[in-house]
């Protein structure tokens, strides 16, 4: 297959241009396939593209942003790194900016100031941020284009003093960002809130990456029907509403064949999956809620995924909180149901 | 043509999505168009579906505004049986799952890799099938990816 591949590959790649065909493979999911945002925010703004320059795009891309979704791509070569910076620019066809490395000098309390004043009602009090993703559009939504973190320590890292003072002079037509001109600020403002937002930069936020125990157990003394039925008044007893109980292979299994044994009750709040999902609309993959009961010889044991693997798994710390509560629901409602 | 480039862009993903959480792709087709590729593409891999989950239905019906949110379930029975059998505290995570939504009249698709499970397991066999199962989802996806 290799062989027949090989000589193919490079006629289609070269025809399509390599950092197309990386941009689509690895960014368009999130970016748009133009550039024009989704669960990322866009790439293609002309305002965004005249000030970033190619470290910045380099150093975003290798780092990404810590628990703020954007992935780190450490497994891109060089060359296709550069292929897709190159495509990046296409879209603008403009040459990349490039900036000197210093240190801006600025008053970092009069940075604050500013910063409390004009910029926390989208960055956040920290910088930390809006809430939800870039611009998805499966949902409705308050800010067109969700702002992004400025404490993170991904893009802390990739931007210079002078590209920060660049963004803040020109704002970003097409989204939210103003221009401190707009705000009524002068150039010299511009300077103390760079020296402020050098103040902001956290340590990761990811966690540490150690996978936690996959699975929630309970042991249940009763028996498989008995045991359903006290799930499903725990399930009940939180405020969850029951909406499905099925076999395991049900759908797989001819009709009236399947194994009986092993038992999947679905359950939800829908307010609560309303919430999440508009953190971050992936998380539907592991909702609606399921408790899967299992009878063998020994017994009637409860399980569930352990959702606390799930901020991780989407670079997401936002969902740190809504994880946390899943992960203790489900405790409390096997507990309820095996007591 | 269609076909090759297929073939070839399954070729060239694979090395690069190696160690991810998530795969993730964007179907530049509608929703329903997105959806018919997708359970097509389920099969060709050689699994059956066992269930369609309409999220967005019931966030609707509670009164919430979303576009179309589906999970897709499959799986092989034969599969199925013999893997949680044999290791009981997988089937939180069975049968496999595709989670596909709407995104401005583009469709998005996404489903988990096994990462996070493999270090809880030293059994050849399943870490096998782990490798088995990431690129069938990697490939199923693909297909949805490209087709036009
Ligand atoms: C899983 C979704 C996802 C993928 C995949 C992804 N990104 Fe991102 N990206 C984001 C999000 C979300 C942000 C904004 C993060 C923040 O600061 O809050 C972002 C931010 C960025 C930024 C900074 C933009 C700015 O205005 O400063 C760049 C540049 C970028 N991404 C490039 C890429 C490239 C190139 C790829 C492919 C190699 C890629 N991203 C893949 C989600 C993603
Ligand atoms: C009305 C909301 C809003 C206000 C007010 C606002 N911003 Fe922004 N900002 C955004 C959005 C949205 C973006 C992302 C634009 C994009 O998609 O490229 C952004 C981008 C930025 C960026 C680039 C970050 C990156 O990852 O590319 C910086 C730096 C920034 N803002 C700083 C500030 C500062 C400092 C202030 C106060 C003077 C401020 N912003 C005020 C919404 C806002």
């Amino acid at each position: 297959m290799v062989l027949i591949l090989l000589p193919l590959s490079t006629v289609s790649v070269a025809g399509s241009g390599e950092g197309a065909v990386l941009y689509r493979q690895n960014c368009s999911v999130c970016h748009g396939v133009d550039g024009d945002g989704g669960v990322g925010i866009p790439l293609n703004l002309p305002d965004f593209l005249a000030v970033a320059s190619d470290d910045y795009l380099r150093n975003t891309l290798r780092d990404g942003r810590p628990g703020r979704v954007m992935p780190a791509f450490t497994s891109l070569s060089d060359a296709e790194v550069e292929a897709i910076i190159g495509y990046i620019r296409s879209w603008s066809g403009q040459e990349a900016p490039v900036y000197h490395k210093h240190a801006l000098h600025g008053d970092v309390q009069h940075g604050r100031q500013l910063f409390e004043q004009h910029c926390t009602a989208c960055h956040g009090n920290r910088g930390q941020g809006g809430t939800g993703t870039g611009v998805t559009f499966s949902r409705p939504r308050e800010a067109p284009v969700m702002a992004p973190a400025l404490d993170n320590p991904g893009f802390q890292d990739s931007v210079s003093d002078a590209m920060l003072k660049a963004t803040l002079l020109r704002g970003r037509k097409g989204t939210p960002m103003p221009s401190i001109a707009s705000l009524g600020l002068k150039e010299k403002d511009a300077d103390d809130l760079v020296a402020y937002l050098r103040t902001l930069k956290i340590e990761s936020l990811a966690g540490d990456s150690e996978a936690l125990e996959p699975v929630i157990r309970y042991e249940s003394e009763y028996d498989l029907e008995q045991t359903l039925e006290n799930l499903k008044q725990a399930v009940v007893g939180r405020n969850f509403r029951v909406i499905r109980e099925q076999y395991l292979d049900q759908g797989l299994a001819a009709e009236g064949e399947e194994d009986k044994h092993r038992v999947i009750l679905y359950f939800c709040n829908f307010a609560f999956l309303n919430d999440a999902l508009a953190i971050d609309p992936r998380v539907g993959l592991f909702l609606p809620c399921r408790i899967t009961l299992i009878e063998t010889e020994h017994g009637v044991q409860l399980m569930s995924i352990n959702p606390k693997n799930l901020s991780r798994l989407f670079n997401n710390s936002e969902l740190d909180r809504y994880c946390e509560q899943m992960h203790d629901l489900y405790a409390e409602i096997m507990e309820d149901a095996t007591l | 043509m269609k076909r090759l480039f297929l073939l070839l862009s399954l070729f060239l993903v694979s090395p690069l999505l190696a160690a991810q959480d998530l795969f993730m792709v964007r179907s530049q087709l509608p929703f329903p168009e997105a959806m018919s590729v997708l359970q097509q593409s389920i099969g060709e891999s050689g699994f059956h579906i066992s269930r369609v989950q309409r999220v967005d239905i019931g966030l609707t019906k509670s009164g919430y505004k979303t576009d179309k949110y589906r999970i897709v379930f499959f799986g092989d029975l034969d599969e199925l049986h013999s893997v949680s059998d044999r290791h009981p505290d997988l089937i939180p995570y069975l049968p496999l799952k595709i989670a596909i939504f709407a995104e401005n009249g583009e469709t998005l698709l996404l489903a988990s890799s096994f990462k996070h499970l493999r270090p809880f397991y030293t059994s050849p066999d399943l870490l096998q099938k782990f490798d088995r199962w990431e690129s069938a989802i990697r490939e199923i996806l693909e297909r949805v990816r490209v087709a036009e």
